[in-house]
């Protein structure tokens, strides 16, 4: 440790009109210890951006995922997403053992088997979206008409939301993941509509069991059902965008390097590559803790950039190419730790779907626009593009 | 090459089961199960993988 203070850099860490991840996280990894920020709100985290040193973090029982705690580095007013304190059953916001409860409950919902299951279902809702945009004529915007609605029909899918409420559902789902097409309010009516319905099917499934997740999670008897509406409001926020935006992106990737189209490899790449949740895991110390040679002290807010975490050579080689038949599978895409991504298995099989039905039925797909003028996503929490306009 | 695992640990991220379905399998309720503690060579690689890549660190490997 050296008695200089560190030089703060500035946050957000996305620029318009630079590539992602941004070329100063290549800078910050070769830095001794941490790299402190300010946040917009004045306070200043630690930055951590090698591989080693995030893992570090997300597996440390000194540093707390709990957003309620004093010093925990909120990045933004991350509209519609709500908090433990506002909404029990958020459990991605709960330490261990809390936390504990709810993933276990879970754990059995997204087994690889369990997943493996699912398969027909994630083909079929693949295929009528696909059917959709064949018909409606030979453009489409895939973020909008194929990439959004994927992972909602598929959370719907497993949350069992009955087939006539699944366009509600659907379209209150996009509105609020959509920052520029819809006002803020907007995305606060379709919070808090979600909300209403989601209570109300706990509330239908609490008198009529079925077989679904909804029934199985109360029938183990760990969940109340007020836990519940946090609960499956994690699982579709956590799994919407998310999904959504790594299908946009890997499908630029995979129409720019076609070499690798019908290889499976890509799925795994494509996270990796991308890592659109590089912002997602933030952690507050809870007491002074040492990462890689340098002292967090309790209270200070630490953000672990799964990104720059993905971009370090010295985990992977040649880490900026796109490359699917790399050997390292250990990115940081997911998380790590206890709360590393609950749905990843069924992420895997979503995207392998997705782009092999899509290039496989629409083999002459090609961007309708520059690759220089996509609409990249600097402005949200997660990476991402805006808009995909395709042709075929 | 023997393999234990703390199930207590085990948050059912399914890393292992994709790494190496033939010595790792997930239970009833999704926690992990040994198939086979003491692999055979060919194995021992990605059995290697899967105990790096469990975020939970239930994997341990002893080379004995
Ligand atoms: C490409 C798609 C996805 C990415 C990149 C992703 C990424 C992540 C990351 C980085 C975390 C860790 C957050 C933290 O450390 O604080 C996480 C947690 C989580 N994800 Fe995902 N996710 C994706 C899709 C999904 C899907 C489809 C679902 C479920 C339907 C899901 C459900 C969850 C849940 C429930 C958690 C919290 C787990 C816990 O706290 O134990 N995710 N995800
Ligand atoms: S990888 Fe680790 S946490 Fe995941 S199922 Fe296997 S043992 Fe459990």
């Amino acid at each position: 440790m050296t008695g200089t203070e560190p030089k703060t850099v500035p946050f957000p860490l996305r620029v318009p009109g630079e590539p992602f991840p941004p070329p100063r996280y290549e800078e910050y990894r070769r830095r001794e210890g941490l790299v402190p920020t300010q946040l917009p709100n004045g306070n200043r985290v630690w930055l951590v951006t090698r591989h080693t040193e995030v893992r570090a973090v997300l597996t440390s029982k000194k540093i707390s995922a709990n957003p309620d705690r004093e010093g925990f580095p909120h990045i933004s007013d991350t509209m519609g997403v709500p908090r433990q304190e506002q909404i029990p059953g958020w459990f991605v916001g709960l330490d261990s053992p809390e936390h504990d409860r709810f993933r276990k409950a879970l754990i059995p919902e997204f087994t690889v088997r369990r997943v493996r299951a699912m398969r027909p279902a994630i083909e079929r809702t693949v295929d009528e979206l696909i059917d959709t945009m064949l018909a409606a004529g030979n453009s489409a915007d895939l973020v909008a008409d194929f990439a959004l609605p994927v992972p909602s029909l598929v959370i719907s899918t497993l949350l069992g939301i009955p087939p006539v409420d699944r366009d509600f559902f659907e379209s209150r789902t996009r509105t609020l993941v959509s920052i520029r097409t819809s006002t803020e309010q907007q995305r606060d009516t379709a919070a808090k509509e979600l909300l209403r319905y989601i209570n109300r099917l706990v509330g239908i499934k609490a008198q009529w069991p079925g077989d679904d997740l909804i029934t199985r999670l109360l029938a183990t008897g760990s969940i109340s059902v007020q836990e519940m509406t946090g609960v499956l409001m994690l699982l579709l926020i956590a799994g919407h965008e998310t999904t959504a935006n790594n299908i946009a992106l890997g499908v630029v990737t995979l129409l720019l390097n076609p070499q690798w189209v019908g290889d499976q490899r890509a799925v795994e790449e494509t996270l990796r590559f991308h890592s659109v949740a590089d912002l997602v895991s933030l952690r507050v110390a809870v007491e002074d803790v040492e990462i890689g040679g340098h002292l967090i002290r309790a209270g200070e807010g630490v953000i672990p950039l799964a990104a720059a975490a993905n971009h370090d050579e010295s985990a992977f080689a040649c880490p900026h190419a796109f490359d699917p038949a790399r050997t390292e599978r250990h990115h940081v895409a997911f998380g790590y730790g206890v709360h590393q991504c609950l749905g990843q298995n069924l992420v895997r099989t979503e995207m392998e779907i997705v782009y092999r039905r899509l290039f496989e039925r629409i083999p002459t797909l090609e961007l309708a626009v520059p690759v220089e003028e996509l609409p990249l996503k600097y402005d949200g929490v997660l990476y991402g593009l805006h808009e995909l306009p395709v042709r075929w | 090459m023997r393999i234990t695992v703390d199930s207590d640990r085990c948050v059912g991220a399914g890393q292992c089961v994709l790494s190496a379905p033939d010595v790792f399998d997930q239970d009833e309720d999704g926690l992990v199960v040994v198939l086979d503690p003491r692999p055979a060579p060919g194995e021992h690689d990605v059995v290697q993988q899967a105990g790096d890549l469990c975020p939970a660190h239930a994997i341990t490997v002893n080379e004995d």
